[in-house]
């Protein structure tokens, strides 16, 4: 008897096990996954979320859209929904803030329900959620840095326009940045101002640094965002020089603007901030739904641009 | 003596309306001295940033522009001077309007999306950027209208009234946009920004035209009188005879109007309008700017200049901490105690218990003497 009710629960295990394996085969087709964004505060946040519905589109995910439009209540309620009614296999969060997440982080794994985070941190342990898809911004300073050192070779007094203040995108990027140009000694930032992530700021920022200092000296820009760096590339026209050649113009996010710029040779690298990051966090779900073990931050790494064909060339 | 004896016999009545603080340079050193205060906090801020950076005076003519963090004081005050004025003109009527950074924007997001369709070969006359401009300082003025309708009309109390432009104008800005930041080439809205008139950047004519304007218009008419005693007793205004409906709809199309001028010239440095970012926070500065200009929040009395004098003071304050080597995370305490000391400075009490502070000291002087 004994030997029989094993036996059933063995078939019972493996019939489940094969159902899992049926279900989430491939890139995830048929699954369905409830999506909660942030909002659309930005041009980058809209290509964002573009970039995930494409994706799902394209493995065949039925995915269940919610624009939380800046509020952390309205993500909740969203995710407490899906929950409740318990028709998605997993759920993709984009929190607008780091913290106040555990209860609703536990119901979903109480549920059974697996949470990918993305974008931006939680400050809930680890355990609550599978893994966490986010752009790794010290890379991006890293990867900046060593253009910046190459074009120079190793020779370069920069400006520095630092992103707001405490976000984890500016302090990143600086970390990336300057551990790699502390490496050499011919490399300094000669001034260092936050410009809010802002164009109009960038420019101001660069106008002062324009007076301030002997513009002959200053031989490169490094902003945190590409808005200032466009800002930064009029207050250097303002001022009588060539931007991209008298100052070199270096920065992160590849938004479409600065692709003119770097064509008309007035900036000369940026480092894209991807936000592609539907197909790893799509990637995740399959995985751990198939009950694999992940690490809890799978980083997207961008790539350096200069101009325009290379990225058209990778984004086809 | 004369002095005391005029004091005496036409006491400080605050709650008469009158001409005291009116800017005259001749009243700087005698009276009510709140314009001296403020001269002298932007003179000290002034040297301040000239010990930081020992080029802050050096202006230089590169390119037919002039060049040097003087000037870019003077540029990046000037849409917060504009806003300031019609701020100015609104808390003396004892009002408050918020939604200016949000009508920047709005104004600013305007300006794009119409002049994009001159530019992508659109014939018709609307697009055309004179009209562009005006069509975008038009939506300011209905935005004020708006506001002074909800302020005026239904009583509504300013601060909330404005707030609901202030939160829903940034949304009408994205809609107008579709989501979007424009940009734009147009050398017309791009000269609001960018363009110089003898080497001095265009936006501070406009600025100091609107100040020009404004003050005559308020007061080499009875409207300055009219806006102070709406600010100071409303009630017993309208019983004089003044219209009060008509003069807060007034003050804050003013409001409106400047801030589109405003939102004209931040898109125009940039030729971009950003309906996330244009004017965001500066109707904070703006009201900054009046308070340190002396003009009360309670309303009344009020002074256009000293509130372009405080538009000056924060500009030059920004500008000083973007070149000094202060690490960026200690800006904001840092503006915040400057601002704190300024008013400070101008506050009679203070000044009046820093002089009972010494007293004992004095005393105690005395007694070993």
């Amino acid at each position: 008897m004994k030997l029989v009710k094993f036996c059933l629960l063995l078939a019972l295990m493996v019939t489940f096990v094969g159902a899992v394996n049926v279900k989430a085969q491939d890139g995830g087709e048929g699954l369905t996954i409830g999506f909660s964004q942030i909002g659309s505060e930005s041009a980058w946040r809209t290509s964002f979320t573009d970039a995930v519905k494409a994706e799902a589109e394209a493995r065949g995910i039925n995915l269940l859209f919610s624009d939380a439009q800046q509020q952390q209540e309205n993500q909740i309620a969203a995710m407490r929904a899906w929950i409740a009614q318990g028709d998605v296999d997993a759920i993709i969060l984009a929190p607008v803030v780091e913290s106040g997440w555990d209860d609703v982080l536990q119901e979903a794994q109480d549920a059974g329900i697996p949470v990918v985070i993305v974008d931006r941190n939680v400050d809930s342990d680890p355990s609550l959620y599978v893994t966490r898809v986010s752009s790794d911004f010290v890379h991006e300073g890293r990867l900046a840095a060593a253009w910046l050192v190459q074009a120079t070779s190793g020779q370069c007094n920069i400006v520095e326009l630092q992103g707001t203040v405490g976000s984890a995108a500016a302090n990143d990027r600086m970390t990336g940045f300057n551990e790699v140009i502390a490496l050499f000694p011919g490399m300094q930032i000669i001034a260092s101002e936050t410009g809010d992530f802002v164009r109009a700021q960038g420019k101001q920022v660069m106008e002062s640094f324009l007076s301030s200092e002997d513009p002959a000296n200053i031989c490169a820009v490094w902003a945190h965002n590409d808005d200032m760096a466009i800002g930064a590339i009029e207050a250097i026209k303002e001022a009588g020089l060539v931007p991209g050649t008298d100052i070199l113009v270096v920065s992160v996010d590849a938004i479409p603007d600065i692709f003119d710029s770097l064509d008309a040779g007035e900036a000369n690298a940026t480092v894209e901030l991807s936000p592609f990051m539907g197909g790893p966090a799509f990637d995740a779900v399959v995985a751990t739904l198939n009950g694999e073990e992940l690490p809890k931050w799978i980083p997207v790494a961008g790539k350096l641009y200069t101009n325009r064909a290379d990225y058209d060339a990778d984004h086809q | 003596m004369v002095e005391m004896e005029k004091q005496v016999l036409t006491p400080v009545n605050e709650n008469k309306p009158q001409r005291a603080t009116n800017f005259k340079w001749r009243n700087i050193f005698r009276g009510d001295n709140r314009a001296l205060w403020t001269i002298l906090a932007l003179i000290i801020i002034l040297l301040v940033d000239r010990m930081v950076s020992p080029t802050f005076f050096t202006v230089r003519m590169v390119n037919g522009r002039l060049t040097g963090s003087l000037i870019n004081t003077l540029d990046g005050a000037a849409p917060i001077m504009l806003l300031s004025i019609g701020m100015t003109l609104v808390i003396a009527t004892k009002g408050v309007d918020l939604s200016v950074g949000a009508v920047m924007a709005i104004c600013a997001a305007v300006s794009a999306v119409l002049i994009n369709r001159h530019e992508a070969g659109s014939d018709n006359i609307l697009y055309y950027p004179g009209f562009v401009i005006a069509i975008a300082i038009l939506v300011g003025a209905l935005c004020g209208l708006w506001n002074g309708i909800l302020v005026a009309l239904f009583d509504i109390q300013p601060i909330i009234a404005t707030l609901i432009l202030m939160v829903a104008g940034r949304g009408i800005a994205q809609m107008i946009t579709d989501g979007q930041s424009p940009t734009y080439t147009d050398e017309t809205l791009a000269y609001m920004g960018q363009g110089t008139i003898f080497g001095m950047p265009f936006p501070v004519y406009v600025a100091a035209i609107a100040l020009v304007v404004v003050y005559l218009l308020v007061r080499r008419t009875a409207l300055g009188l009219l806006i102070e005693s709406v600010g100071i007793n409303a009630k017993a205004s309208h019983y004089t005879g003044v219209n009060a409906t008509v003069i807060k709809l007034f003050v804050y199309i003013i409001s409106g109007i400047c801030a589109a001028i405003a939102g004209l010239i931040v898109a125009g440095e940039n030729t971009y309008a950003d309906p996330h970012t244009a004017g965001l926070w500066s109707e904070l500065d703006a009201i900054v700017a009046v308070v340190i200009g002396g003009t009360l929040l309670s309303g009344g009395r009020f002074s256009l200049v000293l509130s372009a004098l405080g538009a000056l003071i924060i500009q030059s304050l920004r500008i000083g901490l973007y070149i000094s080597d202060l690490h960026p995370n200690a800006n904001l305490v840092v503006k915040a105690i400057v601002i704190l000391l300024v008013l400070l400075l101008q506050s009679k009490e203070f000044k009046q218990a820093v002089g009972r502070l010494f007293k004992p000291v004095l005393k105690l002087r005395a007694v070993f003497k």
